[in-house]
């Protein structure tokens, strides 16, 4: 997903000549090191200081730039979220936060480098929209939507390949979510890399004579309300399904809205309130931490039970 | 041509309110309307509309571009006010503040009155930026990093005429304009503040943007000394010093105090002024209290290419005399 975003970097700084990229010296993981080859005079290496360089990001923004403000998204929402909150959103600057690494993604580094919280602290804040893409084509088009929305944005990316869903090209119209497979018994609402689990499990309950929608929620906020509603209307039974913790995040938002809008059982896939750790390969620790397409089809035949 | 993009119409019509109002006959007007008109700046429609082309429009920019230059070289406000009288007028202006304080019944009465010479000066007497556009993209920039100091930023941009004075006596209040803390929405207020430690960062970005876009003005933080315990002072001021940032001028309240007392005692900040110059920047240490004394560091600070300037200003902590200000008012 990486390798998508610095190049969609690339392609979009030639279309827009204010677009400027901060980097707190980790361009050759998030893959900004193409957009510095390129423009080397738009990219700003601020060092290994990522609340500064959410600042600088904010005065650039104010002064008529572009500022795409990258990283880890556990150090650029957690050391630079005051940064954020006081400096950037409290003032609705146009900085976006374009950060990698982010969930389990980066397995090897263990739990000091995983971010499981990073969405709901994000979301928490007055005039930020999250963004989180399922695939690398839909991660080109989110960052390409986010320089158009006005206003301070989080795209959070991964640092893995992930399967591909949609076509390269594709618009991503930010708080409209995408409806990837229809059905009338229940809704998994999903983001991220769970989306193209949330295919894989809706495939296998097919085979059981369960008719699974599948939404991709690229957008956590501004959530898109009338589909979560309609979710819930049409086929009662909703599993959210997202690589965070099940606090606060996608699970957190869609239960919020759920339970003013219209109870309806629910289950969240998701991790339980616990740090990651370690793992060689990335579907081993998705795997022990129960985020796979197996847990996501248990859920939704569950919830399908308890129906209200 | 910025007549035709204001009112497109029959071109003998806007030639002809255009020769009442200069003065010069119609026949020069016609004559460089065909001028106009064969460089391919402006076209005429069918039913004889006048219209600017893409090309017309490219350069009408340019031609804007250049104005706001000459604008900012001549050096908005044109009504600074002499050095000599600036004393007087921060004496009102600090009456202005105290009573701003007692009305609202809490703020930081020290640290305002401290940091007062130093912004009404900068306002007054030094930057160039226009009250009827507080947008002004071409303006210098302020910042006051130590939002704390909020009242003697808003009685400075009252007088300067960025809103009406009577908003003044409403400080805090619910659903008023001013608030406790430097909110963006406010004219004027260049950046919103409020948490120590992070304007530098902002400051920086501004004097990078303007480095990036060729635009002449100049970036200028206030800071406390309290405030410079917060790490993120030191990222920012090796990214400053890194980005060879001259267009940025950062003034150092030195007060000497912070909320509970001495810095020297809380964390001490000495050698301030080698810290700096080790860092980099150009340091200046001047009386904060003299309006003479910052203006000339000041223009000092201008002069200095190829790293950003740091002031150093000593200035009188009055002490409290209201209970809030006593146990910390925030």
């Amino acid at each position: 997903m990486r390798e998508d975003f610095g190049r969609a970097l690339v392609s979009l700084g030639e279309e827009f000549e204010e677009l400027v990229v901060l980097d707190p010296d980790v361009s050759t993981s998030t893959r900004t090191c193409y957009f510095a080859e390129r423009f080397p005079k738009r990219f700003l290496n601020v060092g290994v200081s990522e609340q500064d360089m959410i600042g600088m990001a904010a005065g650039l923004a104010a002064s008529g730039m572009l500022p795409i403000a990258t990283g880890f998204a556990v150090f650029v929402a957690g050391r630079g979220w005051e940064q954020i909150r006081n400096t950037v959103a409290r003032q609705r600057l146009n900085v976006k936060i374009a950060v990698t690494h982010s969930g389990l993604s980066d397995h090897g580094d263990g739990s000091s480098h995983q971010s499981v919280e990073d969405i709901a602290i994000m979301r928490s804040i007055p005039n930020m929209a999250v963004v989180v893409p399922a695939d690398g084509a839909s991660a080109s088009a989110a960052l390409r939507s986010s320089i158009l929305y006005e206003g301070p944005v989080y795209l959070r990316l991964g640092r893995e390949e992930t399967p591909r869903i949609y076509e390269e090209g594709l618009e991503l119209d930010l708080g409209a979510a995408e409806v990837l497979r229809d059905g009338s018994d229940a809704t998994i609402i999903a983001n991220g890399i769970m989306v193209s689990m949330a295919l894989e499990a809706a495939a296998l309950l097919a085979h059981e004579g369960l008719d699974v929608r599948v939404v991709d929620m690229h957008t956590v906020k501004p959530l898109d309300l009338d589909c979560v509603e309609k979710a819930a209307r049409e086929t009662g039974a909703i599993v959210t399904a997202e690589e965070h913790s099940v606090i606060g995040g996608l699970g957190g938002a869609v239960s919020e809205a759920i339970s003013e809008l219209r109870p309806t059982a629910m289950a969240r896939i998701g991790i339980r309130d616990r740090f990651g750790e370690s793992s060689r390969t990335y579907g081993e620790l998705l795997e022990k931490l129960g985020l796979t397409s197996r847990a996501i089809a248990e859920a939704a035949r569950s919830t399908v039970r308890r129906r209200i | 041509m910025s007549e035709v993009e204001a009112n497109s119409g029959r071109i003998t019509q806007i030639l002809n309110r255009l020769s009442k109002r200069s003065g010069k006959p119609l026949s020069t007007l016609k004559l460089n309307a065909k001028i106009l008109r064969s460089l391919n700046l402006i076209r005429y429609r069918e039913g004889a509309g006048a219209e600017l082309s893409e090309l017309g429009r490219f350069i009408l920019e340019l031609l804007k571009e250049e104005q706001w230059r000459e604008d900012w070289r001549a050096g908005l406000p044109s009504s600074r006010v002499p050095p000599r009288e600036l004393a007087a007028k921060i004496k009102a202006l600090r009456r202005r503040v105290l009573k701003m304080l007692e009305d609202a019944g809490s703020g930081h009465l020290a640290s305002s009155l401290s940091s007062l010479t130093i912004i009404a000066t900068l306002y007054l007497a030094k930057m160039r930026h226009d009250p009827r556009n507080p947008e002004w993209r071409l303006r210098d920039r302020f910042l006051l990093g130590k939002g704390h100091a909020a009242p003697a930023l808003y009685a400075v941009l009252a007088e300067c005429g960025y809103f009406p004075e009577e908003e003044l006596s409403r400080l805090r209040c619910v659903g008023g304009l001013l608030q406790g803390h430097p909110e963006a929405s406010i004219p004027g207020v260049d950046s919103a503040s409020g948490s120590l430690g992070q304007c530098l960062s902002v400051a920086n970005g501004m004097a990078l943007a303007a480095k990036m876009r060729g635009e002449p003005y100049r970036v200028y933080v206030l800071l406390g000394d309290g405030e410079l315990e917060e790490g993120q002072i030191w990222e920012a001021a090796m990214s400053g010093a890194r980005h060879r940032l001259d267009n940025l001028t950062v003034i150092v309240d030195r007060n000497g105090h912070q909320l509970t007392g001495p810095t020297e005692l809380v964390k001490p900040l000495e050698p301030l002024a080698e810290k700096w110059r080790a860092f980099g920047w150009e340091v200046l240490e001047v009386d904060g209290e003299s309006p003479e004394e910052i203006l000339r560091a000041l223009t000092v600070g201008e002069e200095v290419k190829g790293r950003p300037t740091v002031i150093l200003a000593l200035t009188r902590r009055i002490e409290p005399s209201t209970k809030g200000e006593r146990r910390g008012a925030a």
